[in-house]
């Protein structure tokens, strides 16, 4: 049976990180205790037969009126760490809207909440392990972390993978965001090619001529140590 | 340290603010539907912090096989089909009193690391707001004579081993309840591969 290979030093977050206090009270002291892989990681939740609706992928197009904000057109590719496609996974997002206010209850940034957006949507990637999305940009938000505290604008991601050990949920950055260097969840993680890789790019080829703006962003997923040889055996 | 040609993306917090996208879908806390085989349970999983607050915006995954020890996933290669009543994904996020209350039976036995098998166990994932990398912990079984010769259980210390444990309500034998302590005093074991 094949086996994952440990995550490289630097390039996850810290569990404990001081800036950003939320994380002090709800991380272990206590080392994390190292086990074999058995079939109860290498297996996981595949969610591959959920049945996604075909507008799904789509958070503008649910109400009558279309969302405020800029329209976006979000795709990229899921791969393993060995660059292969992850087929046939479940995506699932979510963000605040274009005023950066979320429809979730405990929100109380006073900014509008958007009748024409909920801000939250699903797609299953193909056999090239694309994945598409249709949205708004969200905006930035204040939060009580620290005095004038101001999240960069993210969407939020949940992928799955092909087993327990390739769970992920994680955010993808807009380009040149102001707010990268003052915020103690980006900068949680200490390798900076790390953070970077969590930056979408603008991308003039899926920018829709007097419709929207094109952005790409690849997730890479853990990888298993199978050689190409094993694969084959399989 | 093995090859690679690309590097895991890194993980960030779930946030506050997920569960009008994950965890609208409360069936996914019934995992076995009427006529699921096994012993049919209710599993509360209390998530505290480290004053002892319980935690009410966690999101609480369960993976587990099903009652004969099959899990529903390709790398399963048991020459069985999964119960087709029982599903082994449930996702819930706790309510205000840091609770997520699932459905499910009680997993069967699958292979362990050393050929041998292990110890009836729910792998759980935590994600929640300040954690910026979820935490991997299983539910084993208090009473289960398997306990004593499970692998992974042997590789905790001794006097942490409790923290893994699922105790049965004293009046309702089906429901059994779960602690998770994320820090401090009594912290409960997280594991790392």
């Amino acid at each position: 049976m094949h086996s994952y290979k440990r995550t490289l030093p630097g390039t996850q977050p810290n569990r404990r990180h001081d800036a950003y206090r939320s994380t002090l009270l709800r991380n272990p002291r206590q080392p994390l205790i190292q086990i074999p892989q058995t079939l109860s990681e290498l297996t996981g939740p595949l969610c591959g037969d959920n049945p996604i609706g075909e507008s799904d992928n789509d958070l503008t197009c649910h109400f009558a009126e279309e969302p405020l904000g800029q329209r976006i057109h979000l795709s990229g590719r899921v791969l393993d760490e060995d660059g292969r496609p992850v087929r046939n996974t479940l995506v699932e997002i979510w963000q605040a809207n274009a005023a950066g206010r979320y429809n979730h209850p405990v929100d109380q940034h006073p900014a509008p909440l958007d009748p024409n957006f909920i801000g939250s949507g699903r797609a299953m990637t193909d056999d090239e392990g694309e994945y598409r999305f249709v949205t708004i940009r969200p905006g930035s938000y204040p939060w009580g972390n620290h005095y004038n505290a101001w999240r960069p604008a993210h969407i939020h991601f949940s992928l799955f993978g092909p087993s327990l050990l390739t769970r992920l949920i994680t955010q993808m950055y807009f380009p040149g965001d102001p707010l990268f260097d003052f915020d103690p969840i980006m900068q949680s993680i200490p390798d900076e090619d790390a953070r970077r890789r969590l930056i979408s790019r603008f991308d003039l080829e899926t920018t829709v001529p007097e419709r929207a703006l094109g952005f790409k962003w690849d997730i890479v997923l853990r990888g298993s140590g199978a050689t190409p040889f094993e694969d084959a055996g399989k | 340290m093995s090859e690679r040609s690309l590097i895991a993306s890194a993980s960030q917090t779930i946030g506050p603010f997920y569960a009008f996208a994950l965890t609208t879908n409360t069936a996914l806390g019934v995992m076995a539907q009427s006529g699921a085989i096994g012993e049919r349970i209710e599993l509360v999983v209390h998530v505290v912090d480290g004053e002892s607050q319980s935690v009410a915006d966690a999101m609480v995954e369960l993976w587990q096989a099903d009652a004969s020890g099959k899990y529903q996933h390709p790398e399963d290669m048991q020459a069985r089909n999964p119960d087709p009543a029982f599903s082994g994904f449930g996702r819930l996020g706790t309510n205000a009193e840091g609770e997520a209350a699932f459905t499910t039976v009680k997993p069967g036995r699958v292979a362990g690391p050393d050929g041998g098998l292990q110890a009836p166990h729910i792998n759980v994932i935590v994600f929640a707001r300040g954690v910026l990398l979820h935490l991997y912990t299983r539910i084993y079984f208090a009473g289960d004579p398997a306990n004593k010769l499970d692998s992974v259980l042997a590789q905790v210390p001794e006097e942490r081993r409790s923290t893994l444990l699922a105790y049965p309500d004293r009046k309702r034998r089906e429901l059994w309840r779960f602690e998770i302590r994320l820090c401090g005093e009594g912290e409960t074991v997280f594991f790392d591969w």
